[in-house]
């Protein structure tokens, strides 16, 4: 599904992602781990071309997304991004921030968004959040929305940015639920993450990250029980 | 029945009226006499099409100024956009010009020597007033935008709206409302700048008031009521933006 030659990605004189090679194939939840500056967001975001990469290529369902001929924006509509800080758009009430894109970009009329807007909340259990604005509700419940707007543009592939590191403790629950029952509808993840347990319970590979480059990946289950890079060990040993 | 004591009083000698008598001669001679309070409100008119014309001009300017000061600020490092780089100095220019000279002095130039030979002095002001204006629009634009959090457009971009829509819909609504109480001030300054306009023989409320002291030798009433209409408006003014601003505090409820 995506494919990744020689990614690399310097802010200035500093390398952030070295010559990275990856693939990912359709179906896969990709979780990717890693100390603080080790390139995992900056990786996923070049995903998206969020970043632009310095150096190499990205390909996309066949199309080389890195090429600056590509409409960009169509291609970011078949991938969905939940952020670490929600992002939910503040002036909008919740149903208009889940059915903006979908209308203005022609995906879908403004009746078919609203009963979509209505069928996701619904599934969420935040039906009756419809009318509220992003600043009525708790971290959480802005979480599970950010990942329902994302959801309502029918995404491919789906990319989450540490999306439960600004959550108090007792909302992380049902944002990770989210995701569990999104990865059982076989939707194709990658998600950089600290949340080891769900690495372990959702994940179909774990990547290790270290100073912009991929040290390690494997299974969950081996990754935890088995890691063979020394500084997989170490990092392991401190979060676990 | 007013207009008699009006009389009788100016037949009579000025060193033996009373004050309250003297005040009311001359309160009677700046407004009522000839119906010249109508002038007053002409001139108010005046004003305030003349705040209106130089405030769309401003916003019109300070817009285009103010994204592409922007826009260039906000470019990715490394990647560096020719034209852009010539309209950001051209901006440059034009805010560093506007805002180091003084007001009055811009005013003269325009209409003294740019547009000497115009006789419409009053369009001529509002021109001047607006392209002022704008410089300062400009300024407050940039910082409303600027202030609009990062992952704001990027969650926009990511779900593949085009720049256009997310700058409509997600960056220009929540710039404005930040900029809010800064652009209100600027109106209401704006508003009383066009009393400079008098200075080039622009027509305004000032300038009529000032016409009426070549009449009735009395400084005093004419720039009173000229200074108590501008009071009103002001305060009209501040009242509205106060509304507005609690209108678009909406989604901050909790």
């Amino acid at each position: 599904m995506i494919d990744v030659k020689g990614l690399s990605k310097s802010f200035g004189d500093h390398l952030v992602l070295d010559n990275i090679d990856q693939h990912i194939a359709p179906g896969e939840k990709v979780v990717v781990i890693g100390p603080s500056g080790s390139g995992k967001s900056t990786f996923l975001r070049c995903l998206n071309l969020l970043e632009t990469p310095t150096a190499g290529t990205i390909t996309f369902e066949g199309q080389v997304i890195t090429d600056p001929k590509v409409d960009i924006n169509a291609v970011r509509r078949q991938m969905g991004m939940v952020f670490q800080h929600f992002n939910l758009f503040p002036n909008m009430t919740i149903r208009k921030n889940i059915t903006l894109a979908p209308v203005r970009t022609k995906l879908m009329g403004q009746a078919e968004a609203d009963e979509e807007a209505v069928r996701l909340l619904r599934r969420v259990g935040l039906e009756e959040k419809a009318d509220a604005y992003p600043a009525q509700l708790s971290g959480g419940q802005k979480q599970r929305i950010a990942i329902v707007r994302a959801l309502a543009m029918k995404p491919k592939l789906m990319l989450f940015d540490e999306p439960t590191s600004a959550l108090d403790p007792e909302m992380v629950g049902e944002v990770l639920e989210v995701m569990r029952e999104l990865a059982q509808e076989g939707m194709t993840m990658v998600v950089v993450t600290h949340e080891m347990g769900f690495a372990r319970e959702v994940g179909t590979r774990v990547l290790f990250m270290d100073q912009g480059h991929i040290l390690e990946e494997n299974e969950p289950k081996s990754f935890f029980s088995n890691p063979k890079e020394p500084r997989t060990i170490e990092f392991l040993s401190k979060v676990l | 029945m007013m207009e008699a004591i009006y009389l009788e009083l100016t037949a009579m000698a000025p060193q033996s009226l009373a004050w309250y008598q003297s005040f009311f001669v001359k309160f009677y001679r700046a407004f009522l006499v000839a119906d010249r309070w109508k002038l007053y409100l002409q001139g108010l008119e005046q004003t305030l099409i003349l705040t209106v014309l130089a405030l769309v001009l401003g916003i019109a300017l300070g817009l285009l100024v103010g994204v592409i000061r922007t826009a260039h600020d906000q470019q990715r490092p490394g990647r560096h956009n020719f034209v852009l780089g010539l309209l950001n100095a051209l901006c440059k220019i034009y805010t560093t010009v506007i805002r180091g000279t003084p007001m009055v002095v811009q005013f003269l130039i325009m209409g003294m020597v740019v547009f000497a030979s115009s006789r419409n002095k009053t369009m001529v002001g509002a021109l001047a007033l607006g392209i002022n204006s704008g410089a300062y629009v400009a300024e407050i634009i940039r910082g409303g935008l600027m202030g609009v959090d990062v992952g704001q457009p990027e969650a926009g971009r990511s779900l593949g709206l085009n720049y256009m829509d997310v700058m409509r819909f997600v960056v220009i609504p929540q710039a404005f409302k930040n900029i809010l109480p800064a652009l209100g001030n600027e109106f209401i300054i704006l508003f009383k700048d066009t009393s400079l306009i008098s200075v080039i023989g622009g027509k305004e409320l000032l300038y009529f008031a000032q016409a009426i002291i070549t009449n009735t030798y009395d400084p005093m009433m004419p720039y009173l009521g000229a200074a108590f209409l501008y009071l009103v408006i002001c305060i009209l003014l501040t009242w509205l933006q106060g509304r507005l601003e609690r209108r678009l505090r909406q989604s901050d409820r909790r």
